[in-house]
């Protein structure tokens, strides 16, 4: 009798697709997916407990090494929600500022996703020219903040280091010179044939089940639900500036490629009016205590990262350290889906569908 | 070479059929060599980078660097693989690669066995390499290893069929299997070459042999961003530098093939431009045929496994025949030279 066996397969936690640390475990019949079962953990700092023995500004550089390739935004979510558990105000040129290193976060971010995506799809140039044009980004934030990674930028009540001269006009140049690129890279990708037919229809699932795993961004956007937070609770100034909310339609792989790309887009378009409207002069920091002492009471914040929904939960006894302090992690809860999704595909599927949840594994385990 | 082979055998023929083999192994080591240095010279310079150009003058002995290094690692063979197997694939591997030059054509008299069945030789002994691959990959004992082995025998034995048969229509219009004759038969302007008449053909093939080479985007066998290095995942050292040769070598006789029957060989694109010798119009369609291989490499993403198979027997097997069927409609109006 001839028989077949499931091949039990393990990926990860050191394999050149799984972005990191990220472990699955899968059962193969064949090449075709009959269970998966993701271990995380391989990253995990304890950054939530370490937290709770350092003040506010001390927890700002561990919240950088979190979702690593989108700092800015990570830096905002602990800061805001400090602010507005002491209902301090930031001045106009901080939020400015913010608004501004967080936008070119977001594209920076998207840029890394988009090339590794499609290295893990097996396209070797975009990788390249998606690194040279964060390459641009990373400088302009070296220029501004004296690091190219973790920037440990803001502050609660406003940011640490103003713009250097000339600094607008560079990120003038930059948005204008980044639109041409998007053309490009629709150009060299978006219309090939094979590319499409790898992504078209992988990965699906509808609204219903996206909201019921808490999914957010670009994974939640992608089934037609018209959810982003700059519109629909804003912070900081996003109220001040017009942009459109990209939906997909189908919500498989492609929808949220075209979702992020149209993204960098909108954020190039947010980026030229704020960069129109920047303030002349002011203050860079607002009026803050020099101990930080948040009131005694509890608050909770959430903001778009790139990734989807970043949430910073903080509970204050009125002391200098927070008594508890919980991050809501869009790449974590975002990686639930995956054994759902991978039921029933093959394993290019698998790397297909892990890359286009967009996850970072600092942000994962944190 | 040609006038030798009629000869008897003697120690002076022997001795010379031994030189020129050993000839055929310099010119293609050295292409190998730096064919892999213009490899990446040239996709550095379609992704904004310079390529390697620290060893050497213009890093062009990166490569000899890369080999010394291969030959001077510790040589390792995991403790459940099948070691007779093991350190038989490579070998399995890079043989047949070698073998398969003999029958080209380099220019009218530059050859070294003028078979009759010619391009038949080369596919019977280019399908050895295949169970090579399969053998690394299962002897290996790793999972990735014989995903990528099992792969990679599914898409060459798929992808021979169309490529045997996209060079029917030659076969026909020329009337032999013969290298050289296919060659002859191409005389005349650019236009008579056979990748005008045998456009079909000609596209089948391209895809064909760049599937056989197991290059991008047809590099599931090793697709990295899935199967880690698929079959060769535990090979290293020297044995992993015998993978990577063969492969080279390959890519050296399916160029070499490709200028063959339908670039017109050594024949000038005008006949005017003949006072060149044919040795350089070959080499220079060769380094055409080559460089278009670098150029999909830094282009395209890869195809899924069930796609691939899809494409060579949905689209270029259906293809190969339809172009058998018009050649033969074409010569059954217009003659036998169409």
């Amino acid at each position: 009798m001839i028989r077949t066996e499931e091949l039990l397969l393990n990926v990860g936690p050191q394999h050149p697709s799984t972005h990191g640390v990220f472990r699955i475990i899968v059962k193969l019949d064949g090449e075709i997916i009959t269970e998966a079962t993701p271990v995380m953990g391989y990253l995990h700092r304890g950054t939530e407990k370490l937290a709770e023995n350092l003040n506010y500004t001390q927890i700002i550089p561990y919240t950088d090494r979190m979702d690593y390739v989108s700092a800015m935004t990570n830096n905002y979510v602990l800061c805001h929600a400090v602010e507005k558990l002491m209902g301090l105000e930031v001045p106009e040129r901080a939020e400015f500022l913010r608004l501004i290193v967080m936008e070119l976060q977001r594209i920076a971010s998207h840029l890394v996703w988009w090339g590794t995506y499609l290295l893990d799809i097996g396209a070797l140039s975009p990788f390249l020219f998606a690194f040279s044009d964060r390459e641009t980004i990373l400088n302009l934030f070296n220029e501004l903040c004296g690091a190219r990674l973790t920037y440990n930028y803001m502050r609660v009540g406003g940011v640490k280091w103003d713009a250097p001269e000339g600094w607008i006009d560079k990120v003038k140049n930059f948005v204008r010179h980044m639109h041409g690129k998007l053309d490009e890279y629709h150009a060299l990708v978006t219309g090939n044939e094979i590319f499409l037919s790898r992504i078209k229809g992988i990965g699906k699932y509808d609204a219903d089940t996206a909201i019921a795993y808490g999914l957010s961004g670009a994974n939640l956007r992608c089934t037609g639900v018209k959810w982003d937070l700059r519109k629909n609770e804003p912070y900081c100034i996003y109220d001040r500036f017009e942009f459109d909310v990209p939906v997909g339609q189908n919500g498989d792989c492609y929808d949220r490629y075209m979702v992020r790309l149209e993204e960098i887009r909108q954020s190039l378009r947010i980026l030229e009016q704020a960069l129109e409207q920047f303030p002349e002069g002011g203050e860079t920091m607002g009026k803050v205590p020099r101990v930080i002492r948040p009131p005694e009471g509890e608050i909770y914040v959430r903001i778009e990262s790139p990734r989807g929904e970043i949430g910073c939960y903080i509970v204050s006894k009125g002391k200098a350290e927070p008594y508890r302090l919980k991050f809501r992690r869009p790449s974590f809860v975002n990686l639930q889906i995956l054994p759902k999704l991978l039921i029933g595909e093959n394993m290019t599927n698998l790397i297909t569908i892990l890359g286009g949840i967009d996850i970072v594994l600092g942000e994962v385990d944190c | 070479m040609q006038h030798y082979w009629d000869r008897p055998l003697t120690w002076g023929t022997a001795g010379i059929f031994a030189l020129g083999a050993v000839a055929v192994l310099a010119v293609v080591i050295v292409f190998v060599t730096y064919a892999i240095y213009f490899e990446r010279k040239v996709i550095g310079w379609m992704q904004f980078r310079k390529g390697p150009n620290r060893v050497g003058p213009f890093g062009l002995l990166q490569t000899v660097a890369d080999v010394a290094k291969l030959l001077l690692k510790e040589d390792t063979i995991p403790a459940k693989a099948d070691r007779a197997l093991f350190v038989l694939a490579p070998a399995l591997a890079f043989i047949p690669s070698f073998l398969v030059l003999a029958v080209i054509p380099y220019t009218r008299h530059l050859q070294f066995a003028d078979l009759n069945v010619g391009f038949l030789y080369y596919i019977a002994l280019s399908g050895v390499s295949t169970i090579a691959i399969v053998i690394g990959g299962w002897s290996s004992n790793n999972k990735y290893a014989l995903l990528g082995g099992m792969r990679s025998a599914a898409q060459m034995i798929s992808y021979e069929v169309p490529l045997v048969m996209s060079v029917v229509g030659i076969a026909m219009m020329t009337g032999s299997l013969n290298l050289r004759d296919i060659v002859e038969a191409q005389q005349g302007y650019f236009w008579h070459w056979n990748f005008l008449p045998q456009i079909v053909g000609f596209a089948v093939f391209v895809v064909a042999a760049v599937s056989e080479l197991n290059r991008t985007p047809f590099d599931l066998p090793e697709a990295e961003s899935e199967l880690v290095a698929g079959y060769h995942v535990e090979y290293s050292g020297f044995r992993f530098a015998f993978f990577m040769l063969a492969e080279y070598v390959y890519m050296y006789a399916i160029a070499c093939l490709t200028t063959i029957l339908f670039l017109g060989g050594w024949n000038p694109p005008i006949p005017q431009l003949d006072f060149i010798p044919g040795l350089i119009w070959f080499i220079l369609k060769f380094l055409l045929v080559v460089f278009f291989l670098f150029w999909i490499r830094a282009t395209f993403p890869r195809l899924r496994v069930d796609q691939l198979m899809g494409l060579a027997w949905k689209v270029l097997l259906p293809l190969a025949i339809l172009n058998i069927f018009l050649t033969a409609a074409g010569m059954e109006i217009f003659g036998a030279r169409g």
